[in-house]
């Protein structure tokens, strides 16, 4: 399987086997991103970070991962200070930044910038978040930390809560699990259900997705709770936030409903739907989740920069 | 014709086979009429061989290959006449590509190929029938695709 030069934009470039071949390279990574092995594989090599949208894990795990892989980093976490600022065009910037490095991880505000990105740049770009739309290494980290929990991902049941309308990780999300065959469940206020496209893409594999508001119902069977934020910056109006703002809850009383094994994931950040007393019970996975981060993109930029295999 | 109720052209453009109740839709992609000062036709629902249809006839004006890929995404099953001196000199079934570039606008307003930035639109023809394209850029499906068009 060649990877080499490889942009990484979306999850639905991705077979189901290239999905596989990665997290099985990423099981590899975990011992050098946790520094109990070192290696230098992609030193002499340069990752731009251009974050035109602010991000805490997405930037910093992908700044050590390269670290981690011996590389070096420049780049941007905020376009205050950038020439965008002063209305370079994306293509522009890109064209910049294509010529002071080896690979290009962006994210940014509007839908297909990482898309676009690719037209412009002859070095790998990688697709930290476009908007709404897509954030494949997201979603390969959340498949990594159900098949290394659970040992496989088909067959699980998945609950996936909250905002499901406007949160790009569940879109995502919904239908590389839907490749994989596992059972899903979308928990979420009325007026934040999964769109009709996602669902049609999951039948399209053979999945039959329930969706439903009553999240006490839906915990008793789960294997995986997937909770996500309800995501203010993403609404077209205040009003419709504050109705639908902490309408679920993750607590202590609810997890008493279900299974021993279940796993708790969040793609952070937080903010009231998993209560903190949760943190300190077995169920919860989001803080090794946002390691998983590391050795996941420590796997593709060592396979798309062509790196000798750790 | 008779039964058409409307008399054949000298020259000019036959738009046959149009979806039905979508002529005016086709008139509005052909800037019509802004574009031209010729006698244009309408015929709606017009009972056909093969069931109900649209018919356009345009006086004076030949359509550009452009304008034909313009009528695929409204009317893809049309058939458009090229007529001189009364004659059918040409005959063009509309062929949507399997990409359609620069012709309709991505419905999504923070798509990325709305904003200033030196790319035409792009779409994947996801299914022909019924029509369904897609964003290359964002990956959203408009729904009304005639809304964008350019």
């Amino acid at each position: 399987m060649n990877f080499k030069n490889r942009d990484i934009i979306s999850i639905k470039d991705f077979s189901k086997e290239e999905i596989e071949y990665i997290l099985e390279y990423a099981k590899r990574m975990v011992p050098y991103a946790n520094a109990e092995k070192h290696t230098t594989l992609l030193n002499q090599h340069i990752l731009a970070t251009l974050f035109f949208e602010p991000s805490t894990r997405t930037r910093l795990s992908f700044e050590s991962a390269m670290h981690r892989l011996g590389g070096n980093v420049i780049g941007f976490a905020d376009p205050s200070g950038t020439s965008q600022k002063k209305g370079e065009s994306l293509a522009d910037t890109i064209r910049m930044a294509d010529s002071y490095s080896d690979v290009i991880v962006i994210r940014h505000p509007q839908e297909g910038a990482a898309r676009l990105a690719a037209e412009f740049s002859e070095v790998p770009i990688l697709n930290a978040g476009d908007g709404a739309g897509q954030h494949p290494t997201q979603c390969l980290l959340d498949l990594f930390t159900i098949l290394t929990e659970k040992k496989k991902i088909k067959g699980n049941k998945v609950v996936l809560l909250g905002d499901l309308k406007y949160g790009r990780t569940v879109h995502s999300l919904a239908y590389a699990l839907s490749l994989f065959k596992a059972d899903l469940t979308f928990v979420s206020p009325e007026t934040l259900k999964m769109p009709k496209e996602v669902i049609n893409e999951c039948k399209e594999f053979g999945v039959e997705p329930v969706s439903t508001s009553n999240l006490e119902k839906a915990i008793k069977e789960a294997d995986v709770l997937y909770a996500t934020r309800i995501q203010k910056e993403r609404f077209p109006d205040a009003e419709e936030y504050n109705r639908v703002v902490g309408s679920y809850k993750v607590d202590s009383a609810l997890l008493q409903q279900a299974k021993k094994d279940l796993i708790v994931m969040h793609p952070l950040p937080r903010m009231v739907e998993i209560s903190p007393e949760v943190d300190k019970t077995e169920h919860a996975l989001y803080f090794k989740q946002a390691f998983n981060g590391v050795p996941v993109r420590m796997a593709l930029l060592s396979l798309i920069l062509g790196g000798k295999k750790l | 014709m008779k039964e058409l109720k409307v008399t054949p052209i000298k020259d000019g453009t036959v738009i046959d086979h149009i979806t039905p109740g979508h002529a005016l839709k086709v008139l509005h992609v052909l800037r019509i009429p802004e574009s031209t000062s010729s006698v244009v036709s309408i015929l709606m629902n017009v009972n056909g061989k093969k069931g109900k249809k649209d018919i356009v006839k345009i006086e004076n004006r030949e359509l550009d290959p452009k304008e034909l890929d313009k009528i695929a995404l409204i009317a893809p099953k049309a058939t458009i006449n090229i007529i001189r001196e009364y004659d059918v000199v040409k005959k063009h079934i509309v062929e949507l590509p399997t990409e359609v570039v620069g012709l309709t606008k991505c419905s999504n307003p923070t798509c990325i190929s709305n904003a200033r930035e030196p790319v035409e639109s792009r779409f994947h023809v996801v299914s022909r029938d019924p029509l369904r394209i897609k964003c290359y850029y964002c990956e959203r499906e408009p729904e009304d695709i005639t809304e964008g068009i350019i």
